[in-house]
C-alpha cells in the first residue's frame, strides 16, 4: 500500500506532486535547520571568539530577505497547488483503453458494496476493475461517513449518505491491491479494508459472467439486511435486479441504516460492539 | 412496578448501575485509583488543617496569577490523563496486528476520542491560558486583570468541563465518534449512548469558561497598560496574547453553537446534521472546522510569544525584527480565518475551491516562516546561555519547522488526497501541537516557574526532561509519518497489513521514552521543591529578564507593583537596569500610597459547582436537577451582582514595607546588570 508505489495514472501524478513539494520544501528547511543549529552552537555564551551584537536587532535588508524567501516558496508552491487541483480533480476524467466502467461504492456499517449496474452484478468488500480501463466511480454511504481510499490507485474522496460523489481513477498493472475506508465510522471501522483484483480486460467478462451467475440476488430487501450493522467476513457477490439501486439508496428512497439496536437504560448499546468482534 | 420504574425514571434520569462498568476492569481500575488518590489528598488537606488556607488563597482567589498556577495545575494533571490514553493506544496499535489486540473496540474508541478532547481543551488551552493570565498582567505593568472575578469563574467552568470528562470513565461512557463528534456518527441514531453527551455538554461549559477568560484578557491588554506602554512597546508575549484571545472571542462562540445544534439533534428531534429531513453532516464539517482551524492559532500564537521572550532573554539581545514579529503576528491572527476547508479537501470540492483553500493556507506558512528567521537573528550576534527553557525554545524550532514542511505538504490538495486522515496527518499534527505548543508550554513553565514560585526549577532534571522529551517524540511520530506514507489510516482499533507492523511497535518505544521525559518533569518538580532554599531566588529577576514581570519581586506582592511603572521602550525592565546603572540610582525614598484590590470571592467556584450538577443532570437526562443546577448557577451571579464592597485597601504603610524588602533584594543585582 506504499504511496511511493503508484499503480495508476492519479496516484502517480498525486505521489510526484508529493515528492516535488518535498524537495522544493527542503531546500529551505535544511539550511534554515542548519542555521539554526550553527547560530545556537557558535554564538553560546562560553565562546570567546563570537562577536556580541546586542544592538543587531533590526535590518531592513535582513527583514526583505526573510520575508521574501517564504514568500518566493508559497508562490512556487502555490503554482503547484493551483495547477495540480485542477490536473487532479477527482471527478475529472481520466481517459483509458477500452470502454470505461462504471462502478457505484455504497459504504455500509462496516464493509464495502459495489454495484456494477451496466454489467448487474454487486460485490462485497471486493473490488474487481480491468486493467486500462477509466473507472468512474459514484459513491454514497448508507448510514454514516466514509473516505473511500485505495492508496496505489490515489486520491481518495467521501461518501455521505443523501449525496453522491464522483471520483475517476485508473489501475494499469494486473494484480492485487488493497483500498480501505480512510474515515472512522464506528466499531467495526477496521474492518472496512477491501481487496482490490486488477485483472486482464479479456478476462474481466468472464469475470462478470462468473459472477452474475451468482446465487444471491441483490435488491432492496437484501439490501436492506446487508447494512445492518456487523462485520463482512466473506466475499459474497451478487446478481443486480435492479440497476437503479444505487440511485434509491443515494436519494434515500430505502431509508438510511439504522445504528445499533438495543439500547439500555444506561445509554450503553448492547449491540454494534459486540459485533465488531 | 411500573410506578417504581417511572418515579425511579424522574429521580435518575438514564441513570442505573449499568453505567458503571462492572465488566471491564481498565476504566474501573483506573477510576479506584484515582478516587482513592483524591480522597487521600482530601483527607490528608481537612485533617492537617489546610482547607481555610485552600479555600482563602487559592480557591476563592481573584488573583491573576494564583488563577494562572491553578489553570496550569489543571492542564498539568490533564496532561497525564491524556497521555495515559496515548500510552494505551499506541500499545493497543503495536499488538493489534492480525489480532483484537488488548482493547476491543468500543473502548479503544472512546480511548483515542478522549486523548483529542482532552489534550486539546483540558491540556493546552488550560496552559497557555495559565501563563497567559500569570504572566500578561506583570508584561503590561498592571495590578491586575480587567474583570478579576469573571476570571475565576472562567477556571472553574473550564474545571468543571475537565471533571465531567472524567467522570465519563466510572460513570456511563465517553463519546466514540473521535475527538469533533462528527455526525451523523455522533447523532443519536448511531451514538445512542452518553459519550457524545458527556462530550457535548463538557466542552459547552468548558466553552464558555474559555470565552470569558478571553473577553478578559483580551480587555486587559486593551484597556489596562501602565503609563508609556503603548502598542508597540509591549513584550511580544502580549501581543500573541491578543491575537489569540481575539481569535477565542471570534472562534469559541462558533463552537458553542455548532455543540448547541448537535445537543438539539441529539435532545429535542432537530435535523441540523442528521441524514434525514434535509439535515446537512457537511455543514457541521464546515462550522467545526471554522472553530477549529483558529483554534490551532489560538494555541500556538501563546507558546510564539514564549519563544520570542525566551530567545532574546537567553540570548541577551531585544528580539530581532520586533515590529516585523507584531506583523506576522496579527496577520497569522487574520489569516487563519480563512483556511478551514483544508480539513476535507476529499470532500468533492471543486478544483478551484480547493486550490484557493490550499494557497490560503500555505500563505500562513509566510508569517510562520518569519518569526524563525527573526527568532535565528535574534540568536545570531547574541551570547546564548542554555538553561532548559533555551533548550526547548531550540527544540521547538527544529521540530516546527519540520511540522511545518509537511503542513503545507497536506495544504497541496492532490497530496492531500493522499495523504487526508492518514498516519502521516497524524503525525503532523503532533509535529506542530507537541513541537510548538507544548515544548512552548514547557519553556514558559520553566521560564516563568521562578517568577510564580520564588525559586528556580533544577537544571538537571529539566535538561533530562527535554532530551527525553525531544528524542521520544522523533522516535514516535516518525515511524507514524511513514506509517502514513504505506497508507495507514488513523483510528484503527487493529490491523492486517504487516507492512505496518515495525513502525508501530517503534512508534510504541518512542511513547516509552516520551514517558520517562513526563517523569523526568515531574521528578524536576520534586528534587526543585525539596531543595528550594538552595534554589532560592531573592532578586525577583533570576533570568537577567527584560521585560516587566522580572522589576517585582518573586512571587510577586498581590498588588504586582507598589507604583506603576513608567515605560519609555519597548524591553522596559532592560532599558531601566541600564538606566540604573548609568545613573547609579539615587535612592530618594518614594512616596507610597494606599492600593485597592479586589476582593476573594467563591462566586467562580460556586458558579462552577452547580454547573457541574446541571451538566451532569444534563447528560443523564435528570430534569429536576437540571433545574436546581441552573437555578443554582444564576443565584451565584445574582448574589455576585448585588454586592457592596468588591475591593479592600492595602495601607501605604503595608506597601512600604513589602516594596522595601524587594528593593532591598534587588539592589546587589541592579548595580550588576546593564554592564554590557
Amino acid at each position: 500500500m506504499n504511496l511511493l508505489d503508484p499503480q495508476g495514472p492519479v496516484a502517480a501524478a498525486n505521489s510526484t506532486i508529493l515528492v516535488d513539494s518535498v524537495f522544493i520544501m527542503l531546500a529551505i528547511v535544511v539550511p534554515t535547520i542548519i542555521a539554526i543549529l550553527a547560530f545556537a552552537f557558535w554564538f553560546r555564551a562560553s565562546n570567546p571568539k563570537a562577536k556580541f551584537q546586542p544592538d543587531f536587532v533590526y535590518s531592513g535588508r535582513v527583514e526583505m530577505v526573510v520575508w521574501a524567501i517564504p514568500a518566493l516558496t508559497v508562490i512556487l508552491l502555490g503554482g503547484v497547488a493551483w495547477i495540480g487541483s485542477h490536473k487532479l480533480d477527482p471527478a475529472a476524467p481520466v481517459p483509458g483503453t477500452g470502454s470505461p466502467v462504471r462502478i457505484q461504492a455504497v459504504s455500509l456499517d462496516w464493509k464495502w458494496l459495489f454495484i456494477y449496474p451496466d454489467q448487474r452484478i454487486a460485490t462485497v468488500n471486493t473490488l474487481t476493475v480491468p486493467a486500462g480501463a477509466e473507472l468512474n466511480f459514484q459513491l454514497t454511504s448508507s448510514s454514516v461517513m466514509n473516505v473511500f481510499f485505495i492508496p496505489q490507485l490515489g486520491s481518495m474522496i467521501y461518501s455521505m449518505n443523501g449525496m453522491v460523489t464522483r471520483l475517476n481513477l485508473r489501475a494499469d498493472n494486473e494484480g492485487k491491491l488493497q483500498g480501505l475506508g480512510a474515515h472512522f465510522s464506528g466499531d467495526g471501522f477496521p474492518d472496512m479494508m477491501f481487496d482490490v483484483n486488477v485483472i486482464s480486460p479479456l478476462a474481466f467478462p468472464d469475470w462478470v459472467a462468473a459472477t452474475a451467475k451468482s446465487g444471491a440476488v441483490l435488491n432492496e430487501e437484501s439490501y436492506t439486511k446487508l447494512m445492518q450493522q456487523g462485520i463482512e467476513r466473506g466475499r459474497p457477490t451478487y446478481r443486480l435486479d435492479d440497476p437503479r439501486l444505487f440511485d434509491l439508496i443515494a436519494t434515500q428512497h430505502i431509508p438510511p441504516g439504522p445504528g445499533p439496536e438495543l439500547i439500555s437504560d444506561a445509554g450503553r448499546p448492547h449491540s454494534g460492539g459486540h459485533d465488531a468482534r | 412496578m411500573p410506578a417504581v420504574r417511572t418515579v425511579e425514571a424522574m429521580m435518575l434520569g438514564k441513570l442505573d448501575w449499568s453505567a458503571i462498568p462492572f465488566g471491564q476492569p481498565i476504566p474501573l481500575i483506573a477510576g479506584a485509583v484515582v478516587l482513592v488518590a483524591i480522597l487521600a489528598v482530601l483527607i490528608w488537606v481537612v485533617v492537617k488543617g489546610h482547607l481555610p488556607y485552600l479555600w482563602h488563597e487559592w480557591i476563592t482567589s481573584v488573583d491573576h496569577k494564583r488563577i494562572g498556577v491553578m489553570y496550569i495545575l489543571l492542564a498539568s494533571v490533564m496532561l497525564l490523563r491524556g497521555g495515559s490514553d496515548a500510552i494505551m493506544m499506541r500499545i493497543q496499535q503495536a499488538v493489534a496486528y492480525q489480532s483484537q489486540g488488548y482493547l476491543p473496540p468500543e473502548h479503544y474508541n472512546q480511548i483515542f476520542s478522549a486523548h483529542g478532547t482532552i489534550m486539546i481543551f483540558f491540556t493546552a488551552m488550560p496552559f497557555v491560558i495559565g501563563l497567559m493570565n500569570l504572566v500578561v498582567p506583570l508584561q503590561l505593568g498592571v495590578r491586575d486583570v480587567a474583570f478579576p472575578t469573571l476570571n475565576s469563574v472562567g477556571f472553574w467552568l473550564t474545571a468543571t468541563g475537565a471533571l465531567l470528562v472524567n467522570i465519563s470513565l466510572v460513570v456511563g461512557e465517553f463519546a466514540r465518534t473521535g475527538w469533533l463528534a462528527f455526525p451523523p456518527l455522533s447523532e443519536l441514531s448511531y451514538s445512542p449512548g452518553v459519550g457524545v453527551d458527556y462530550y457535548a455538554w463538557s466542552l459547552q461549559i468548558s466553552g464558555v469558561g474559555t470565552l470569558v477568560a478571553g473577553i478578559n484578557l483580551v480587555t486587559t491588554v486593551l484597556k489596562l497598560r501602565t503609563k508609556g506602554m503603548n502598542y508597540l512597546r509591549m513584550p511580544m508575549f502580549c501581543w500573541t496574547t491578543l491575537a489569540s484571545n481575539l481569535l477565542i472571542v471570534a472562534a469559541f462562540p462558533i463552537l458553542t453553537a455548532t455543540l448547541a445544534m448537535l445537543l438539539l439533534d441529539r435532545y429535542l428531534g432537530f435535523h441540523f446534521f442528521t441524514n434525514e429531513a434535509g439535515g446537512n453532516v457537511m455543514m457541521f464539517m464546515n462550522l467545526i472546522w471554522a472553530w477549529g482551524h483558529p483554534e490551532v492559532y489560538i494555541l500556538v500564537l501563546p507558546a510564539f510569544g514564549i519563544f520570542s521572550e525566551v530567545v532574546s532573554t537567553f540570548s541577551g539581545k531585544a528580539l530581532f525584527g520586533y515590529r516585523s514579529m507584531v506583523l506576522a503576528t496579527m496577520a497569522i491572527c487574520v489569516i487563519s480565518f480563512m483556511v478551514w476547508l483544508h480539513h476535507f479537501f476529499t470532500m468533492g470540492a471543486g478544483p478551484d475551491v480547493n486550490a484557493i483553500f490550499g494557497i490560503a493556507s500555505m500563505i500562513i506558512a509566510v508569517p510562520t516562516g518569519v518569526k524563525i528567521y527573526n527568532w535565528l537573528f535574534t540568536m545570531y550576534g547574541g551570547r546564548i546561555r542554555f538553561a532548559t527553557p533555551m533548550l526547548w525554545a531550540v527544540g521547538f524550532m527544529v521540530t516546527f519547522i519540520i511540522g511545518g514542511l509537511t503542513g503545507v505538504l497536506v495544504a497541496v490538495p492532490p497530496a492531500d488526497f493522499m495523504l487526508h486522515n492518514s498516519m502521516f496527518l497524524v503525525a503532523h499534527f503532533h509535529n506542530v501541537i507537541i513541537g510548538g505548543v507544548l515544548f512552548g508550554a514547557f519553556a514558559g513553565f520553566e521560564y516563568w516557574f521562578p517568577k510564580a514560585f520564588g525559586f528556580r526549577l533544577d537544571e538537571r532534571w529539566g535538561k533530562r526532561a527535554f532530551w527525553f522529551t525531544f528524542t521520544g517524540f522523533y522516535v514516535t511520530f516518525v515511524p507514524l509519518y511513514v506509517a502514513g506514507m504505506l497508507g495507514m489510516t488513523r483510528r484503527l482499533q487493529h490491523y492486517e497489513v504487516a507492512a505496518w507492523r515495525p513502525w508501530m511497535i517503534v512508534a510504541a518505544f518512542g511513547m516509552a521514552v516520551l514517558t520517562i521525559g513526563v517523569i523526568c518533569q515531574i521528578m524536576q518538580l520534586v528534587v526543585s521543591i525539596r531543595n528550594r532554599e538552595a534554589l532560592r531566588d531573592r532578586t525577583g529577576d533570576p533570568w537577567d529578564g527584560r521585560s516587566l514581570e522580572w522589576a517585582t519581586s518573586s512571587p510577586p506582592p498581590v498588588f504586582n507593583f507598589a507604583f506603576h511603572p513608567d515605560v519609555r521602550g519597548e524591553d522596559a525592565y532592560w532599558d531601566m537596569k541600564v538606566a540604573a546603572q548609568q545613573q547609579s540610582l539615587d535612592h530618594t525614598a518614594p512616596e507610597y500610597h494606599d492600593i485597592e484590590m479586589p476582593k476573594n470571592s467563591p462566586t467562580g467556584f460556586v458558579c462552577a459547582f452547580f454547573a457541574t450538577i446541571m451538566g451532569f443532570a444534563l447528560i443523564w437526562h435528570i430534569w429536576w436537577m437540571v433545574i436546581l443546577g441552573g437555578i443554582g448557577a444564576i443565584a451565584t451571579f445574582v448574589v455576585f451582582a448585588w454586592r457592596d464592597h468588591d475591593e479592600y485597601v492595602i495601607p501605604a504603610a503595608e506597601v512600604a514595607r513589602i516594596d522595601r524588602i524587594n528593593l532591598e533584594e534587588r539592589r546587589g543585582l541592579v548595580s550588576m546588570a546593564g554592564m554590557i
